[in-house]
């Protein structure tokens, strides 16, 4: 589930308020947004990919809460690592591109 | 329980075509409408980029070259599994337009990767960036979007036929009403907030709302899909559990578990944890998968596990209809429900055309949701186009009712009725290994809870958009169940007990509707007919 808006990182876009498909986060004024419904965050990771400044930080535990340090997790480099991982972003190339699904389909054969 | 419309609607807009839903399927459908030149509006309760299953995934598409062996090859490999209930000639079309649609999708700069010989390889779609590209690709067609703007129901015309929708959005509480002669419900299936990954948007609403409007599913029984995960994940990716060694916790080998036999897996489950490991794959081959599906691996490296060296916790995550195969019935080859001026798409719409009683895997349905998406808007815009200066002049009137209306001041406990029917359709020993009996006592629990929500109202209006999806979730419930208590056999995916056999005799489908009094009946296979409109292939 979203553990974490980074209240140093958030540049107040809203962007999260406005694409999250279960509609977790709320707007504040002049301020980052607020985690207002966790329970209903289906962990689908789409927020990260779009926030911009890496900000959020969605734990893999889905039916769980879990607590999160956002020093430690920028230390181990888990903060924006999916949207790295898959080329999303300014200035980056989408990894669709290197998708190598036919390298295993073929093994299934 | 019909009530006029009234005018306190801050939104009020018209358009050629309505779309309910902003995945894969409804964003096809409004191109193809928007592109043959009609006004378009399309609505999603969530964002229409991120929403439905597809956008959080990587999906296989059944994208077969037009190549007769390739195709026949294609057509003949899913038969048996979904238990001859597929029908050749849906296959053929679908096949046509998935490759046409696809390889447009690779002109508007979808970044498909090339295989070993250097060619282009399009039987993969990885989530964000398609969705992101289907978004960006309607609104340059001209099509209107509503985000965070959930449909709460349709409308319909003096003669029943169906005309636009209401809903509200869910941020700014802002009512909205779309007048429009043709609507496509492409709201995808139902996985009863199971949390399988991008599936909680998924809650059967559109069946709700076309079931209200007179609609048929069809092929309810098949609703028992289950995907694997790890057990503290999201993530029901199943394809690289084909290199899994599944074991008990002591590190033994379960027998004749895998990812093709998840019903070993299930029954273990009912005793005991069950552990898996990738083990099976080749290092040669590791770099390959992290390169498919980068999001198989995000929840692990998350967790500090290496799926090839070390063992973690799987569960089944019910997928339900979102990779069974039932939903609303189609009538024709122009993706028309029963009722009037009411098409559906992609997962919301039956899928038994193309894949009989079994999905499983997102090719399929993929596949469908692009060309049943492509069909619908193209028909859609051509239904509304037919009507002339007729269509405006119509008075309309809103059809929803349950949770709506009640007349009751009971309060509707909206979570403790979610809990309820998840309680009835999430257990294995319910729903995967299902029998006479426990279909029986669930669908009695099911109807009384039935009555519970017809008689009870929500207390604010907020609430609405919550409550409709739990009397989509429990509407969803009662036909799968009574679908699969008359399919007295085994076939597809729906796994009977007390009938362990394929029954000759049952090779037909399963048609049911109704709110308060659910109705099931068989129809023979071949009952879909020839459009009027000749719909081809092409883009």
């Amino acid at each position: 589930m979203i553990e974490l808006v980074s209240e140093s990182r958030c540049i107040e876009c809203n962007i999260c308020v406005n694409i999250c498909p279960t509609n977790v986060f709320d707007r504040v004024p002049d301020a980052p947004p607020t985690i207002a419904r966790q329970s209903d965050c289906q962990t689908c990771y789409m927020c990260e990919l779009y926030c911009p400044v890496d900000a959020l930080y969605v734990a893999p535990e889905s039916d769980m809460k879990t607590s999160v340090n956002e020093a430690e997790l920028i230390q181990i480099g888990l903060l924006g690592s999916y949207r790295e991982n898959v080329g999303w972003g300014h200035k980056r190339t989408s990894t669709a591109k290197a998708d190598e699904t036919f390298q295993i389909l073929k093994q299934m054969k | 329980m019909i009530k006029t419309l009234t005018t306190d609607l801050e939104l009020d807009l018209e358009a050629d075509v309505l779309v309910i839903g902003g995945g894969p399927s409804g964003t096809w459908a409004a191109w193809s409408a928007a592109s043959s030149g009609s006004r378009v509006i399309l609505v999603d309760k969530g964002y229409c980029g991120t929403t439905g299953c597809a956008a959080a995934s990587g999906n296989g598409v059944w994208y077969v070259p037009p190549d007769p062996e390739a195709r026949e090859t294609a057509k003949a490999s899913r038969e048996s599994l979904g238990g001859f209930l597929a029908d050749r000639n849906w296959m053929d079309r679908v096949l046509n337009q998935t490759y046409v649609s696809v390889n447009q999708l690779a002109e508007w700069g979808y970044p498909f990767p090339t295989d070993d010989e250097g060619k282009p390889y399009r039987r993969s779609l990885q989530g964000p960036e398609y969705m992101r590209l289907m978004r960006r690709q309607i609104q340059r067609a001209g099509v209107k979007i509503l985000d965070n703007s959930p449909a709460l129901e349709l409308l319909v015309d003096d003669d029943g036929a169906v005309a636009g929708a209401t809903g509200v959005n869910r941020q700014t509480g802002e009512k909205w009403i779309v007048r429009s002669p043709a609507t496509i419900i492409a709201t995808g299936g139902c996985a009863f907030l199971s949390k399988a990954l991008g599936c909680n948007v998924l809650t059967g609403d559109g069946y709700l709302m076309a079931a209200e409007a007179g609609a048929e599913m069809s092929g309810m029984e098949f609703s028992n899909a289950y995907g694997i995960s790890p057990a503290f994940s999201s993530v029901t990716k199943t394809l690289f559990y084909n290199w899994a060694t599944f074991t008990y916790e002591d590190g033994t080998v379960i027998p004749g578990a895998s990812s093709h036999r998840r019903s070993v897996i299930a029954e273990t489950l009912l005793q005991q944890p069950v552990y898996a490991i990738i083990d099976k794959a080749a290092e040669s081959m590791r770099p390959s998968m992290r390169l498919a599906q980068p999001n198989f691996f995000l929840p692990f490296d998350r967790a500090g596990i290496d799926p090839f060296t070390q063992r973690f916790p799987v569960t089944l995550r019910l997928e339900g209809t979102v990779r069974g195969t039932g939903g609303i019935r189609i009538v024709d080859e122009s993706c028309a429900s029963s009722v009037r001026g009411l098409y559906a798409a992609g997962d919301a719409a039956t899928r038994e055309l193309i894949c009989g009683g079994f999905t499983g895997g997102g090719s399929h349905n993929a596949a469908w949701a692009i060309s049943s998406g492509y069909w619908s808007g193209k028909s859609a815009a051509e239904y509304t186009h037919s009507l002339g200066e007729h269509k405006t002049q119509r008075q309309v009137k809103r059809v929803g009712e349950v949770v709506l209306h009640s007349g009751s001041d009971r309060t509707l406990a909206t979570d403790e009725i979610i809990q309820a029917v998840q309680a009835e359709v999430f257990p294995y020993e319910k729903n995967y290994f299902r029998t006479e009996q426990g279909l029986t006592e669930s669908l009695g629990r099911l109807n009384h809870l039935w009555q519970e929500l017809r008689s009870s109202q929500v207390t604010s209006e907020k609430e609405l958009p919550r409550a409709r999806e739990a009397a989509a979730m429990l509407a969803t419930a009662r036909w799968m169940y009574s679908s699969a208590i008359e399919r007295k056999e085994t076939r597809g995916m729906h796994k009977h007990l007390d009938y362990p056999e394929q029954d000759a005799n049952q090779q037909h489908y399963l048609i049911s509707g109704g709110l308060d009094q659910v109705w099931v009946k068989s129809q023979p296979l071949h009952g879909t007919e020839k459009s009027q409109s000749k719909i081809g292939a092409a883009v």
